[in-house]
């Protein structure tokens, strides 16, 4: 046990003798299934559900010689932005007292940020690995959609999602993305990236002589002056090295918290309408009729969180409201991807603030979701555009709050936001 | 701008399509926060229709008998089976 409550299961899953994470641990999130260790995705739903199959990832980390120490706490079905809508207790931040660890991986930036493990995977569906990385003072990467394989993730959102690594390092997160990286039959959204000449851990070298750096207002107007400040500082420092930037509009991110909530709720009511207590889960019993019973067990099984997206999804996707909510999100979605484009093709990468603000005090989100909803202001859209992003650690506040700095590239430009980060981190 | 209010009712309603039972308490609650979450969606109102520009193409296989799970561990999360299948509520 963790004094901050980083996991839900701690049982190790030996890795092969040799390969490239031989002799490391790397720490698997809840809603990643690894073959016969309970896989809880942080729900009552699934306390007991030991999946019959390692997730391609989970192969790939043992082939490697990793080795899993445990399965890591996290907000319900990915469901929350401070880990604290977890079934299996809220995850304390282990690098600033009274705070939230970010989420919704917040067991696994917290067991990195203590030392725990050596390395972690998150899963990302609109900031949930960026967002604790930058609230433990650690390195987290989302990949580009497709890079990494999905098969055997729990699905909460999966047009938006994907597995990546948290380290304490770019480095060593480069080392881990090489090996969950690449395609899979089993995942037909993966693709093969473009051939490259170097490997991820080589583009970790510091060096952002030349390197063009887009500045995003939007993503500052509503940020916490403190947030702000430590941006300034990092960028003045990655500048003093060679870089140089310039402010870039990115009009449609204005609307992507709201796009990215209707688009995930929408998906979240389809995938976990499987949650019915018959394959897995509790038996909502067997009187009555299947209605009853299912929504018997759903209503045991699920947090508020996961009830309240699963009903908002609902309703978006209900007749008389798809056009209205979820149309025009899809809408949304499209402008933003234009909108990263265009401004990509004038920057190499692209920088803010991870969050908007610091870690918030432990208890505060729970009874204002929307709130926490809008936290989430500048992680979400890139989810929406399918590209890459890192998060580095940028500093602190003068409070001594972490604060973290995203870099968004290209599609497939995984290279170019760890080689700019490797410069902080 | 419409207003967004929401009603217990609809809370109900949507909570019905979801198969999810709610307790009074959480109906309340809910009610309220839909009002708030729905009235932040509205802004998706301004959102101009933009073209879709899909890079994607589909991914085929032959469709070929493959090693799968066993019947046993498909079973084997089930809170209860008969016969080698899994037993769910009666069909009404």
């Amino acid at each position: 046990m963790t004094a901050y409550n980083g996991y839900v299961t701690e049982e190790e899953i030996e890795g092969a003798a040799d390969g490239p994470l031989a002799g490391r641990t790397v720490a698997v999130k809840d809603n990643i299934s690894t073959e016969g260790v309970r896989t809880t995705c942080g729900s009552a739903m699934l306390d007991d559900y030991v999946p019959p199959y390692d997730a391609t990832v989970v192969e790939r980390l043992k082939a490697a010689g990793a080795t899993i120490p445990g399965k890591t706490n996290m907000d319900e079905f990915g469901m929350g932005t401070t880990t604290e809508t977890s079934a299996y207790g809220p995850v304390e931040n282990p690098v600033a007292e009274g705070r939230v660890p970010g989420g919704s991986s917040g067991g696994s930036a917290a067991v990195v940020a203590a030392g725990d493990a050596d390395m972690a995977l998150g899963t990302d569906t609109g900031g949930s690995i960026r967002c604790p990385a930058a609230f433990c003072g650690v390195v987290g990467i989302k990949p580009t959609y497709g890079l990494v394989s999905r098969y055997g993730l729990v699905a909460y959102a999966n047009s938006l999602e994907q597995v990546g690594p948290i380290a304490p390092s770019v480095e060593e997160a480069a080392e881990l993305l090489e090996v969950i990286a690449g395609p899979d039959e089993r995942d037909a959204t993966t693709q093969e990236a473009p051939e490259a000449d170097e490997s991820y851990a080589d583009a970790a070298d510091g060096d952002v002589d030349g390197l063009s750096i887009g500045v995003p207002t939007e993503l500052l107007d509503g940020a916490d002056e403190s947030v702000v400040e430590t941006f300034w500082a990092a960028l003045d420092d990655l500048e003093a090295r060679g870089a140089s930037y310039h402010e870039v509009d990115l009009p449609s991110v204005e609307h992507a918290v709201e796009a990215y909530y209707v688009i995930a709720m929408s998906e979240a009511s389809s995938n976990l309408a499987r949650f019915d207590g018959v394959r897995y889960g509790k038996s909502g019993g067997y009187d009555g009729n299947w209605n009853e019973s299912f929504a018997n067990a759903r209503e045991e099984g699920f947090g508020e969180e996961v009830k309240r997206r699963v009903l908002l999804g609902t309703y978006a996707l209900s007749a008389g409201y798809h056009d209205k909510y979820y149309k025009k999100a899809q809408d949304a979605r499209a402008w933003v991807k234009r909108d990263f484009d265009e401004a990509l093709s004038d920057a190499d990468v692209l920088a803010s603030p991870t969050m908007p603000v610091p870690p918030m005090k432990r208890g505060e989100s729970l009874d204002d979701p929307l709130t926490m909803y809008l936290a989430d202001a500048n992680t979400t859209p890139v989810n929406l555009a399918n590209l890459p992003a890192i998060s580095v650690p940028a500093g602190e506040t003068d409070d001594g709050l972490p604060v973290g700095l995203q870099l968004v590239g290209p599609a497939f430009g995984e290279r170019e936001i760890i080689r700019a980060g490797s410069a902080l981190a | 701008m419409s207003d967004p209010a929401v009603d217990p009712e609809e809370v109900r309603h949507v909570a019905d399509l979801a198969r999810v039972d709610l307790g009074d308490d959480e109906i309340e609650r809910f009610t309220d926060q839909f009002g708030e979450i729905l009235a932040a969606f509205e802004a998706l109102d301004d959102v101009p229709e933009t073209e879709r520009e899909a890079d994607l193409s589909n991914v085929m296989r032959p469709d070929e008998v493959r090693e799968s799970l066993s019947q046993e561990e498909a079973l084997r999360n089930a809170s209860d089976t008969e016969e080698g299948q899994f037993k769910g509520p009666k069909v009404s």
